[in-house]
């Protein structure tokens, strides 16, 4: 007999003899608050930043003041492609190695956790996200839930083979529970709401 | 083979010989503790939230064969290959199965406390595979050839100048410079190199999708990404009890895992990986290893609830001052002393003692897993199946004569008192574990039963004046 087979028996045999009821989610979540407020208090929490901005305009002065000239620069956004590159998409992803800032734009951002939702069809390759020194991500201000629950409800059959939330830069506390920012992915998120 | 266990308590004395450190590392799970009650406290219904996703954990275990078959047909549709792995030895093979089809001698892996469970670092490495782990924490411990002292923080037993001295040694780091910050960046350097040089990267699974057959991995570093996108394989590691019904239930979760391990909102990345990229392999193990029988002890068989959060240690009195490495499992503290008896109940006998029933691992859990009340019942468990220590035979069934028979315990009572008072040299000495740490109290003068015989009468009298 196979394991699989062997294991399903087992648990057949071992697993209670009646299902319990699965509990209702509905009540979950409703909590009333300042979502746009949130949002931007939890992100600065957890090590991330936020600029306000009206428009993509916006965001290319803000790179261009903010972020090193003449360093290597990826988006999916075309209208950043005045700032960076977007023919990297089909390319080895070994090859993106030399990035120093990515700029996507997320589906949705979640208040309670400052989390941004990006899939497959926004990050033009799956490592974008994590190997670049520094991460922008541009977000409608309107597309700011409150929590988790409105997340999933919001994500409900969308189709992606990979899908991540991403709150803040990547960090570490393994020495001596001191917190590092910039473990192995970026070392900054720059969050940009957008009107 | 493997070396004979060291009793939990014997090596919780060892590490108590250093006073300053344990207060350090007492002190250190006690911050954890405290940042995750200030995140808990902060969502006014997170008592409703453990409730919820209890429940849906309960269901689960209620409802797993039916959920496992859905995940498995749905990931199969997702391009996945699918293995199922009854014990620790098959599991390995699978893994070493998969890397020697691709004709590698290395892997990168990110943190799974199943492989931990498993050993298949020491397996690889037996058949010349190479394996780097990459949380930093994790990292810090391989480099030492210790294992984890915690599931969520590897390395939470070291101090700073521990990790200064094994990159010193491994990585040429600066002598002396301890800085976690040019520790972090020095591994950050190292690890990168990893990941861009490694065709298979493993990982665990925080969560299975049985209705999309998607897993989830949520770390803050970035690691198991960085791992999994510049790879060809990916492969994936999950007990069966990873199992959640569907997508939507991630919100209560997700919601619940982080602020109870660390007190952050979220990790950093909550990653969802449902099909392989185009042209790479992507395979899940689905492991067994001793659950299904856990299934069936009905006292037990909750703790397959367990998220893997750590919560329960770093609350744990015993656990901060004992250390991860003195409960001798891959999980340890709380948790890890329900878990291990069903893996091997003569080795891991000691471990169920090795708590105060306390209580605030159950109060802290996040799916409402009755810890203490299971360590108290496996107690029961181990003992009638002849698995207690010779001594602590002995002395029980030395006592329970003593407590059952009125004049040996009036006849016991008198002799303990009269050596405590006049050779305390008989109590005061390092052989009596009630001395350590602590001075003896100052011997009464007489037994209350002494007492009640000259006093109750009296004021019985009184009463009825």
């Amino acid at each position: 007999m196979s394991s699989r087979a062997t294991i399903l028996e087992k648990i057949q045999f071992n697993q209670p003899s009646s299902v319990t009821e699965l509990p209702e989610l509905d009540t979950l979540g409703l909590e009333v608050f300042n979502i746009l407020d949130t949002y931007k208090t939890v992100l600065q929490g957890i090590g991330g930043h936020f600029v306000e901005v009206k428009d993509y305009d916006a965001i290319i002065d803000f790179v261009k003041k903010n972020y090193p000239a003449g360093k290597r620069m990826i988006t999916t956004i075309p209208e950043l492609s005045k700032i960076a590159t977007m023919n990297w998409m089909n390319v080895d992803p070994h090859l993106l190695e030399n990035v120093e800032l990515t700029l996507v734009k997320a589906h949705f951002g979640v208040a309670e956790n400052s989390a941004l939702w990006v899939t497959d069809a926004i990050l033009g390759q799956r490592v974008s996200v994590f190997i670049p020194q520094y991460l922008a991500i541009v977000v409608n201000k309107k597309d700011i839930v409150a929590t988790m629950h409105q997340a999933y409800e919001r994500i409900e059959n969308q189709v992606y083979g990979f899908g991540t939330f991403i709150a803040g830069p990547s960090k570490t506390a393994d020495i001596e529970q001191s917190l590092v920012l910039g473990a192995h992915g970026a070392r900054g998120l720059t969050v940009f709401l957008m009107e | 083979m493997k070396a004979k266990i060291i009793e939990h308590s014997e090596v919780a004395a060892i590490f108590n010989k250093d006073v300053k450190r344990v207060d350090w590392h007492d002190e250190t799970l006690w911050f954890v503790r405290e940042k995750r009650d200030k995140a808990a406290f902060q969502i006014p219904e997170w008592e409703l939230l453990r409730e919820t996703a209890s429940k849906i954990k309960n269901n689960v275990l209620s409802n797993i064969h039916k959920y496992l078959v859905e995940f498995e047909t749905n990931a199969l549709k997702n391009g996945v290959i699918v293995h199922w792995a009854a014990d620790a030895d098959e599991h390995n093979k699978i893994v070493h199965s998969i890397i020697e089809n691709h004709g590698v001698k290395q892997m990168v892996k990110s943190k799974s406390m199943l492989t931990e469970e498993c050993h298949l670092n020491e397996y690889l490495s037996e058949k010349g595979i190479d394996v780097i782990d990459s949380d930093l924490g994790e990292r810090i411990v391989q480099l030492r050839k210790e294992p984890p002292s915690h599931i969520v923080l590897p390395a939470i037993h070291l101090k700073k100048e521990d990790v200064s001295e094994t990159f010193h040694e491994h990585l040429g780091t600066e002598k002396g410079n301890n800085d976690p910050q040019y520790l972090t960046e020095a591994a950050r350097m190292h690890l990168r190199d990893t990941f861009l040089t490694r065709k298979v990267a493993l990982t665990g699974v925080n969560f299975a999708i049985a209705e999309t057959g998607e897993i989830v991995v949520c770390t803050n570093e970035g690691n198991a990404d960085m791992g999994v996108h510049l790879a060809d394989v990916h492969i994936a590691c999950m007990g069966f009890e990873k199992l959640i019904p569907q997508r939507k239930h991630l919100g209560v979760f997700l919601r619940l895992l982080a602020r109870s391990a660390t007190g952050q909102p979220i990790t950093t990345f909550s990653s969802h990986f449902k099909t392989p990229r185009d042209g790479k392999e992507m395979h899940i193990v689905i492991v067994d290893n001793g659950r299904s029988t856990q299934l069936g002890r009905e006292d037990f068989r909750n703790s397959l609830k367990c998220i893997r959060c750590g919560a329960c240690m770093n609350t744990c009195p015993v656990y901060r001052r004992s250390g991860g490495h003195s409960y001798h499992n891959a999980v340890a503290g709380p948790i890890g002393s329900i878990l291990a008896p069903n893996l091997d109940m003569s080795k891991n006998a000691d471990l169920p003692f090795a708590s105060t029933l306390c209580g605030s691992c159950t109060n802290v859990c996040p799916v409402k897993i009755d810890i203490h009340d299971q360590l108290y019942k496996w107690r029961q468990v181990l003992v009638k199946e002849g698995h207690s220590p010779t001594a602590k035979t002995i002395a029980m069934k030395g006592m329970a004569t003593v407590l059952a028979n009125p004049m040996v315990f009036d006849l016991a009572g008198k002799a303990g008192r009269f050596a405590m008072k006049n050779i305390p040299a008989v109590v005061n000495n390092s052989l009596n574990p009630w001395y350590k740490q602590r001075e003896m109290p100052a011997p009464p003068e007489e037994s209350f039963r002494e007492w009640y015989k000259k006093n109750g009468k009296e004021s019985k009298d009184k009463r009825h004046e």
